[in-house]
């Protein structure tokens, strides 16, 4: 009797379904075996995990945008601009100021999200094509954070700040728990609230959702807010790690972050997506980056990676919808 | 008068769509320079019959001849080459190009490896010019009108060697005004012996401009007459073969006095001009008109899914405010769009969550999370009540019939507990199976007190379900028809505000 439900069961398994699982689980076997005995070392897991959630929390935001129909180009420069406007923001306060480092982060979370807001709010309300939206801002917040800095690095006063970055708790560094925790609370809200509900219908076919009674101006303003609040985020963990923001900091990480969400099986063209999806994609990434370097590939050539494989995964997404 | 002389015999023409039959040994002939009318309600077989004249499906059997000789169409191509084209009912111009290069598309005039632009230029102009057409060839399409995309249409199947042209319901999206334009063109191009075949299922147009009929229902020939033998109650005999009875449930009148909606001077945009009209509670209210007269932008309006200009609208006596959707799902409305795909169901959602749509903050939620066990014994229960067939309630609806899709429509609508249910052409594209339990659905409806508007072309539809009917015409009421009054002939006239047989000429 068991062994039948086990045996119906596998036959009812179709791979297509799982093909995520199971690229994830092949790629750990091939780096265990060519990365012996390294690889599954503790300290290299925990690095991978950490050098992956900077723009693995942002890509958890950009899964929204991305399922809503739209993308999110500005999110590289918008990580510099707020950290960047984040530490001028501490340095108000004492070397000491506890307190000013849990306003700093609070700040850069309303920041985030104010900037966020300002995309959305074009995207959604002016109904103008995201990806112009977002190639503006991109262009606007690295230009501002250059001119408030003087093209200089900006430092931190603050004695403690550096410690947020580079904490680790029960054995796993900070930014690793906060990319784990929003991952969850963005799974959830994805899955199980009427918000992800509209989002996905939205993302669907906008003219469905504006006829079944949603406000679709509100769900499609919504996710470039989310993403504004993750990239608040990473640039508190990331210039709380340096102890300072670099007006060049956070170049590329709209291609990592779109990157993740796209080899977690994310529709480009909306309406269809998976939170967990893009952690398992954003960490696959940082698998094979860390393979590369342990391989001794030239860091010029880890680029052209990255590459192949977002065209392999945007490859076998289509191939999967015209079956 | 000589024998007329066969250009076109088609004999036992049958067509088979994965072993499902549309067309069963249909036999006639098509005489050089006549305009031929295909008639036949939606599904008869019309628009299959022409796609094999002109070459994009392929016959199953059955044989066709031209000019006596034995003729193969195996493609769009060679048809054209044999001299036979088509205008479609959607069109086929690319918008950013202009007249005279849509005109050649496919077709253009070289010079060398260059495009000859001012030659192709010319003779468009001449081409337009014989065929009487005010356009100008420079001019992009995305700038004309829907009629004057179809003239470019007509040049652009005339600009070979045409001998048979096929109108695929020319009529729809035309104003009246248009139409007749359409038919002055339409006999130029008799006087240059031009055969034509004209597909439609309007039989005022049919009689108007045709020389003979032929009549095809459920996908088999019924007959072929001379227009001047004919008379439109007979044509609408033969197209429909039965009586509506056996479609529709016998009607009742179960209206109570009060009105549950009321409507006054609506206006918004060029389609919706002045429109008042009101719905007792309980009455199965229908609107009538052609494609475009402006029904479904009146009741957009209503439901707030359009901005108004001016106008007062009343639920149960009280004047009320409603600027979008959810206004008027709070107000007891619902809106079944005619645009069954693209303005109603989620293609990519399960039956659970397309049931649970609208309804879902008001009903499926525990705090912030869905309660998702209360949402799938919801949707078991409309999947019993609709009698929808799907494999499991988490099939995605792309896999779906049309009729199942439309029961999944309606069963979400349901679910906000209307009080009004506006139905857009609300048995289009579905078999008659489902168009029947759709038609008990509404009876059931009112009498649950449930009050029903529904638009419809179909006029069958509205003459065997509706307690009364507004007939619309170019964004006005024409009419209000009380049942005794619903028939054809002043549905027609409304429609069109032209009385049979008295159509002039443009």
């Amino acid at each position: 009797m068991g062994e039948n439900k086990l045996l119906s069961s596998m036959k009812k398994f179709r791979f297509k379904d799982h093909s995520l699982g199971m690229a994830f689980l092949i790629l750990v076997v091939i780096a265990t075996i060519l990365g012996w005995p390294n690889f599954l070392k503790i300290r290299n897991l925990t690095n991978i995990l950490r050098q992956i959630s900077y723009t693995g929390i942002i890509g958890l935001g950009m899964t929204l945008v991305i399922i809503s129909g739209g993308i999110d180009l500005s999110v590289g420069s918008m990580t510099a601009f707020v950290g960047g406007i984040a530490i001028y923001f501490l340095n108000l306060f004492g070397p000491e100021s506890i307190w000013g480092i849990v306003l700093t982060f609070l700040f850069a979370l309303v920041l985030g999200s104010l900037c966020g807001a300002l995309n959305g709010l074009l995207v959604a309300k002016f109904k103008m094509a995201p990806f112009i939206v977002t190639l503006g801002t991109m262009s606007i917040f690295r230009s501002l954070i250059q001119y408030f800095s003087n093209a200089g690095t900006i430092l931190s006063e603050n004695m403690d700040y550096g410690k947020l970055g580079s904490g680790v708790l029960l054995g796993l560094p900070i930014p690793v728990w906060c990319f784990f925790i929003v991952g969850i609370l963005l799974h959830i809200i994805l899955n199980h609230t009427s918000f992800g509900r509209y989002l996905c219908a939205t993302g669907s076919n906008e003219q469905v959702a504006k006829y079944s009674a949603i406000n679709i101006i509100i769900v499609k303003w919504l996710p470039y807010i989310i993403t504004g609040f993750t990239v608040g985020m990473t640039a508190v963990m990331w210039s709380s790690r340096l102890n300072c923001i670099n007006p060049s900091d956070g170049a590329g990480y709209e291609m990592d972050a779109i990157a993740a969400v796209v080899i977690g099986g994310t529709l480009m063209s909306g309406g269809k997506g998976s939170v967990i999806g893009t952690m398992m994609g954003a960490v696959m990434l940082g698998i094979i980056n860390n393979m590369l370097v342990m391989g001794g590939v030239s860091a010029f050539l880890q680029q052209a990676v990255k590459g192949f494989v977002i065209i392999v995964a945007v490859l076998l997404q289509y191939n999967n919808g015209n079956k | 008068m000589d024998e007329p002389k066969i250009l076109l015999s088609l004999e036992g023409i049958v067509k088979e769509f994965s072993s499902v039959r549309v067309l069963d040994r249909v036999s006639f002939n098509i005489r050089e320079g006549e305009i031929m009318g295909l008639i036949g309600e939606n599904g008869a077989g019309k628009s299959t019959l022409m796609k094999i004249l002109s070459g994009i499906y392929q016959k199953t059997e059955g044989t066709i001849r031209m000019d006596g000789q034995l003729t193969n169409i195996p493609d769009y191509i060679t048809a054209k080459r044999l001299g036979i084209g088509i205008v479609p009912q959607e069109f086929n111009l690319i918008n950013y190009l202009t007249v005279f290069e849509n005109i050649f598309l496919g077709n253009e005039i070289h010079k060398g490896l260059l495009l000859d632009k001012s030659k192709m230029r010319e003779q468009a102009k001449a081409q337009l010019e014989i065929l009487k057409m005010p356009l100008d060839v420079n001019k992009y399409i995305s700038e004309l009108s829907v009629a004057e995309k179809q003239m470019v249409e007509i040049a652009k199947a005339m600009i070979l060697d045409t001998r048979v042209l096929i109108f695929d319901e020319p009529t729809t999206t035309l104003t009246p005004v248009e139409v007749r334009t359409l038919f002055s063109l339409m006999r130029k191009l008799k006087e240059k012996k031009v055969t034509m075949l004209f597909v439609s299922h309007k039989l005022q147009e049919v009689m108007n401009i045709c020389d003979r009929v032929t009549v095809l229902r459920d996908g088999k020939l019924v007959s072929v007459d001379e227009v001047a033998n004919l008379d439109a109650n007979i044509l609408a005999k033969k197209m429909v073969g039965r009586d509506f009875s056996q479609v529709f449930p016998p009607k009742k009148d179960r209206r109570a006095e009060e009105y549950v909606l009321e409507v006054e001077n609506l206006s918004s945009g060029n389609m919706v001009k002045d429109v008042s009209f009101s719905l007792h509670r309980g009455e199965i209210l229908g609107f009538a008109g052609l494609v475009g007269s402006g029904r479904t932008e009146t009741m957009e309006a209503v439901m707030g899914l359009r901005k108004l200009e001016s106008g007062e609208i009343r639920i149960k006596g009280k004047p009320v405010r409603i600027r979008n959707a959810k206004d008027a799902v709070s107000h007891g409305l619902g809106y079944i769009s005619e645009d069954r795909q693209g303005k109603g169901i989620v293609m990519n959602y399960d039956i659970i969550k397309n049931i649970s749509l609208i309804s879902l903050k008001d009903k499926y939620m525990k705090g912030f999370l869905i309660d998702k066990k209360a949402e799938t014994a919801a949707s078991d229960h409309y999947i019993d009540e609709f009698n929808i067939v799907a494999a499991s309630a988490k099939s995605e609806l792309r896999f779906f019939s049309g009729g199942n899709q439309q029961k999944v429509y309606l069963a979400r609508w349901m679910d906000t507990d209307p009080e009004i249910l506006i139905l857009d052409e609300p048995t289009r594209g579905i078999d008659i199976n489902a168009k029947r339990e759709i038609y008990e659905f509404i009876h059931r409806l009112s009498e649950a007190r449930i009050s029903c508007i529904i638009i419809s072309s179909e006029m069958e539809e509205i003459i065997g379900m509706c307690n009364r009917a507004y007939v619309m015409r170019e964004g006005k009421i024409a009419s209000c028809l009380n049942e005794d009054q619903i028939t054809e002939e002043n549905i027609v006239f409304n429609a069109t505000g032209i009385k049979k047989g008295v159509e002039k000429d443009g």
